[in-house]
């Protein structure tokens, strides 16, 4: 295994001590990407992201530089940012040129971020193995037979490759946690409303949340202080004072509450995830957290829930794709009608389509009260029981996902299969809670397990904390890809 | 048919659009005319990953609009989405209020008829919600394709849904008028029914006489008073000439045909969309404090039905004269600024000069009483100088009409520099007599056979020689002394 690929804190550091440039660092981020066969982008123009790179070094000369000025990174293809192509991984905005930036695209330009290239992702955020983008599957770099996860798989794999430090990514039931489990990185979903929805192409709207990855908790603390905040353009934004997300990073885990939910160590997770996640919990025992039982008495309906709630939302938030004023028009059609039914079905792919159609379902006059509305009452009561659990315990872990990434087409052939594979993250959406996943160790074929721990509502510096000390105490995030030529080639920079 | 055996039931829903300066989750202008889709912005264009953010102006003026029909403001109230495709809806869905609208109950007082016929009732609202309206689709002048342009879209609407307790056209009328003198009084709307700033839509049924209530139809999108009218006159004959045919009536949408004054489908009951109606995740409950209604409520000009019994006691007018002087706010401001200026003793003629000839002179020249080239303080000095006898009822005419082209800055100035002050001296107007009598012997003849009038004729003859400047009750005396005498 080669040398870890540099981290953010340590680039931030080169960066502010003059001995790199944000231009030499986008640059070799590039050739990486270029040479990659990860897929893990959906663009790169390279152009743009110099030009980003040399605004970058000119705000360092003018003394005006923050934390983050020159560091690159990779910006899930779900953020709208002026100028750059925006797909959110669809036919439909195959050609969309967004003109105008999301505000954690607005925040990032504010803090220097370069922008190295748009990651690939599962079709508007539906799914778990990015085999659901038009722009091709991505590969995991730890096993090019296998997934990534989804649906922020490009980010996970450009972050677990060393081809960029850090990325953005969205977790509307997992989209975050589940890929930096399947790729070895670390990515926290925060609270429901830290971070702004306003410019991130909707999916399903009372569950999205943006969120970073990168290789460690402290970077991930960093990149939410340049993303979080409250935003007069999102009316679900949460008007908080601003807060550091890394001031808690050394904190000690002496007393911490560890509650483990019943039954998720049990028979619905593999083995070898069972064996790294409790080698986790062991280890954070050793620094001084204590081990108790939670009950979540209702997490059992959580998948079933959020397949009602997140189908409904998208068959509403995706009638604005329709032919009419940008994105894909179909060739030809007679009437209105088969104008937006030929573009439609022309423009998403199946698992969008499947979503829509399931979506419709569920809010039609007659169903809407069995479907929506029970699923609605489900999400009260799981947010009870999280609410009960956080009585007895400081932070909840367990499993992000019961097995690690699987084969390419493994799952792609039974749709419910593959949401089951959701068991473990769901429920947090639904109750809005912030959660992390953390390297943890490897399972089956070496591949990399993460261990989950959810807080309760603006708990992220703790879960940064807790995931950071337990980092100190491990090295599965740093450890790389049995194949990172790729990452090699640049990675010192 | 006969329609003395039918009962009709109408229910009105009404858009009315808020006279916000930017639109209801966008910051857009919201000004008429532009050129099309100059005023659309990136959310009312529904460009992937923007969002809705309520305006809170739209909010006071639904606010607003319940205080003055004494409804409930719901301290909670929730937006929803209404599913359905329309090239002109830009989401795909209207973000609209459904189960828990802002404005509940309430009631708005009508006038109905003229007369001996004429008879007041309460109309009561079921709801008002808040809701953004649609682009507009262009069919014309595009040669096979149409046109979209989306300035419309996101303009505040405020839907306000009656009872199903109208009777007749006449009821609809008179309440569609009241409504939208209201909205314009409390500031709400601009009331301009050309550019859609006021559109009705009306739910019309007919039973017997003790049956229950019959199938509606709704005829949409009425833009003015007479079409309102006319499309429930003729949709009453057509459901009764149905009914009384053999047939029923299915549940309809239906358009009115100004041309031919009749009504048609639109979509069946059958074509009815299965809206999807859901609450709207991007927008959390519309919470409303009490603090809040107090401030609206500060901010509130008085209602019409307040100043008119106001206007009575205060100025002692009939209670037709206050009704008509607070028929719009701009009228009532005016009759009291005049009023203020004159002194409470002139009410009674300003009441008759702000609903006489200032209004047909604002009439004719379709001017808003608010930018009347006359002022108040300036029509004020010509009362003054009527209620002294400085000049007579006809002359003031002549002094108003002075004014309004500009003549003059004041009453007194245009009296002084053309001098038209009555003559009341005797002196001056005996010799004008004398030569008219000397003038018109047959007249005087006439008089003195018994014809009175002869004598109009004469005092006619008279004020013409004076120029109206003479006081008329002065010519009338010494012309009749002297043919007397």
């Amino acid at each position: 295994m080669s040398a870890a690929p540099a981290t953010v804190a340590a680039l931030a550091a080169d960066l502010a001590a003059g001995k790199v440039s944000a231009v030499e660092l986008a640059t070799g981020a590039l050739k990486r990407a270029e040479a990659s066969t990860l897929n893990a982008f959906i663009t790169l123009d390279p152009d743009r992201t110099l030009a980003e790179a040399r605004a970058a070094d000119a705000l360092r000369a003018s003394g005006k530089a923050g934390p983050l000025t020159g560091v690159p990174f990779a910006q899930k293809d779900i953020f709208c940012a002026e100028g750059w192509r925006t797909t959110a991984g669809s036919k439909m905005l195959g050609d969309f040129v967004a003109p105008y930036d999301a505000t954690v695209v607005a925040r990032g330009k504010a803090a220097g971020l370069v922008t190295i290239g748009r990651a690939n992702m599962d079709e508007f955020a539906m799914g778990s193995s990015n085999e659901n983008s038009a722009f091709g599957a991505v590969r995991n770099p730890w096993d090019m037979a296998r997934v990534p996860g989804g649906s922020s798989g490009g980010s996970a794999a450009a972050v677990a490759a060393g081809i960029v430090p850090a990325a953005t990514g969205t977790d509307t039931g997992g989209s975050i946690r589940q890929p930096a489990s399947f790729c070895g990185i670390t990515g926290i979903k925060p609270t429901y409303g830290v971070v702004s929805r306003y410019g991130m192409i909707a999916y399903a709207s009372s569950l999205d949340q943006g969120g970073p990855m990168a290789r460690t908790a402290q970077d991930c603390a960093l990149l939410l202080n340049a993303m979080a905040g409250f935003d007069e353009r999102d009316a679900t934004s949460l008007q908080r004072a601003p807060e550091d997300y890394a001031r808690d990073l050394e904190r000690p885990l002496d007393g911490l509450r560890i509650g483990v939910p019943t039954g998720w160590l049990g028979d619905g997770v593999a083995p070898d995830v069972r064996a790294a996640v409790e080698d986790g919990l062991a280890q954070l025992e050793t620094l001084g957290a204590r081990r108790v039982e939670v009950s979540l008495p209702h997490a059992q309906y959580a998948i079933a829930a959020y397949y009602v709630i997140a189908p409904a939302e998208a068959s509403s938030n995706l009638s604005r794709y329709d032919g009419v004023r940008y994105g894909h028009r179909a060739a030809q059609y007679t009437d209105l009608a088969e104008m937006y039914a030929k573009s439609r079905a022309e423009g998403f792919g199946a698992e969008v389509r499947r979503r829509i159609l399931v979506g419709t379902y569920v809010l039609s006059a007659g169903y809407y009260d069995a479907y929506y509305l029970k699923a609605q009452q489900v999400r009260r009561l799981i947010a009870q029981d999280f609410a009960a659990a956080f009585e007895a315990c400081d932070v909840i872990a367990g499993p992000v996902a019961p097995t690690v990434a699987y084969k390419l087409g493994e799952k792609t052939a039974d749709p419910v299969q593959m949401y089951l594979g959701d068991v473990f993250t769901t429920l947090v959406n639904l109750a809005g809670l912030p959660a992390l996943s953390a390297p943890c160790g490897f399972g089956e074929a070496g591949m990399p397990v993460g261990l989950q721990l959810i807080g309760d509502y603006f708990a992220e510096a703790r879960l940064l904390n807790v995931a950071h000390r337990l980092q100190q105490a491990t090295d599965h995030h740093l450890k790389t890809p049995p194949d990172a030529s790729v990452a090699a080639a640049g990675g010192a920079a | 048919m006969s329609a003395a055996n039918w009962e009709v039931v109408i229910g009105l829903e009404t858009h009315v659009q808020l006279s916000t300066v930017s639109k209801i989750f966008s910051g857009a202008s919201t000004a008429f005319g532009a050129e099309p889709n100059r005023q659309a912005c990136a959310v009312d264009m529904a460009l992937p990953g923007v969002l809705p953010v309520m305006n809170a102006a739209a909010v006071d003026k639904a606010i607003a609009f319940g205080l003055a029909i004494g409804a409930h403001i719901a301290p909670r109230s929730v937006f929803a989405r209404k599913n359905y495709f329309y090239p002109d809806l830009p989401k795909g869905y209207q973000i609209s209020q459904f189960e828990i609208p802002v404005v509940q109950g309430g009631s708005i007082a009508i006038q109905v008829g003229e007369g001996d016929k004429e008879y007041s009732k309460r109309v009561e609202l079921t709801r008002a919600h808040l809701e953004e309206d649609a682009g507009k689709s262009l069919h014309e002048d595009f040669h096979g394709m149409s046109g979209i342009d989306l300035n419309r879209a996101g303009t505040p609407l405020l839907e306000i849904v009656t009872e199903p307790v109208m009777t007749s056209s006449a009821e609809a009328v008179a309440y569609a008028r009241a409504l939208h003198a209201l909205v314009m009084w409390i500031g709400i709307c601009d009331g301009n029914m050309q550019e859609g700033s006021f559109r009705c839509d009306a739910n019309v049924s007919v039973r017997r006489p003790g049956e229950p209530l019959g199938t509606r139809r709704e005829i949409k999108n009425l833009n003015s008073f007479r079409f309102l009218q006319q499309a429930i006159d003729y949709e009453i004959r057509w459901q009764i000439e149905q009914i009384e045919d053999g047939h029923t009536i299915q549940q309809a949408t239906v358009l009115f045909d100004p041309d031919s004054g009749e009504t048609r489908m639109m979509r069946s009951k059958e074509d009815a969309h299965d809206y999807r109606y859901f609450p709207d995740p991007d927008l959390p409950p519309l919470v409303i404090d009490p603090a809040r209604i107090e401030a609206v409520k500060a901010g509130m000009p008085e209602l019409p039905a307040a100043m008119q019994a106001r206007f009575v006691v205060d100025y002692g007018l009939s209670d037709y004269d206050a009704g008509q002087l607070t028929a719009s706010l701009d009228t009532a401001r005016y009759f009291e600024e005049v009023v203020a200026a004159a002194g409470a003793a002139q009410a009674k003629p300003a009441a008759n000069w702000v609903m006489g000839e200032v209004a047909a002179r604002l009439n004719r020249e379709e001017k808003a009483i608010a930018s009347s080239p006359v002022s108040p303080p300036q029509l004020a000095g010509v009362l003054a100088r009527v209620a002294d006898n400085t000049i007579s009822n006809n002359i003031a005419r002549k002094v108003f009409e002075a004014l309004w082209n500009g003549e003059g800055e004041s009453a007194d100035a245009i009296i002084e520099a053309q001098g038209l002050k009555q003559v009341t001296d005797a002196s001056a107007i005996e010799p004008i007599i004398d030569e008219v009598l000397a003038a018109n012997p047959q007249s005087v003849a006439e008089f003195k056979a018994g014809k009175e009038k002869a004598f109009n004729a004469l005092v006619g003859q008279v004020m013409k020689a004076s120029r109206g400047k003479a006081s008329p009750a002065q010519v009338n005396e010494l012309l009749r002394r002297k043919l007397e005498g």
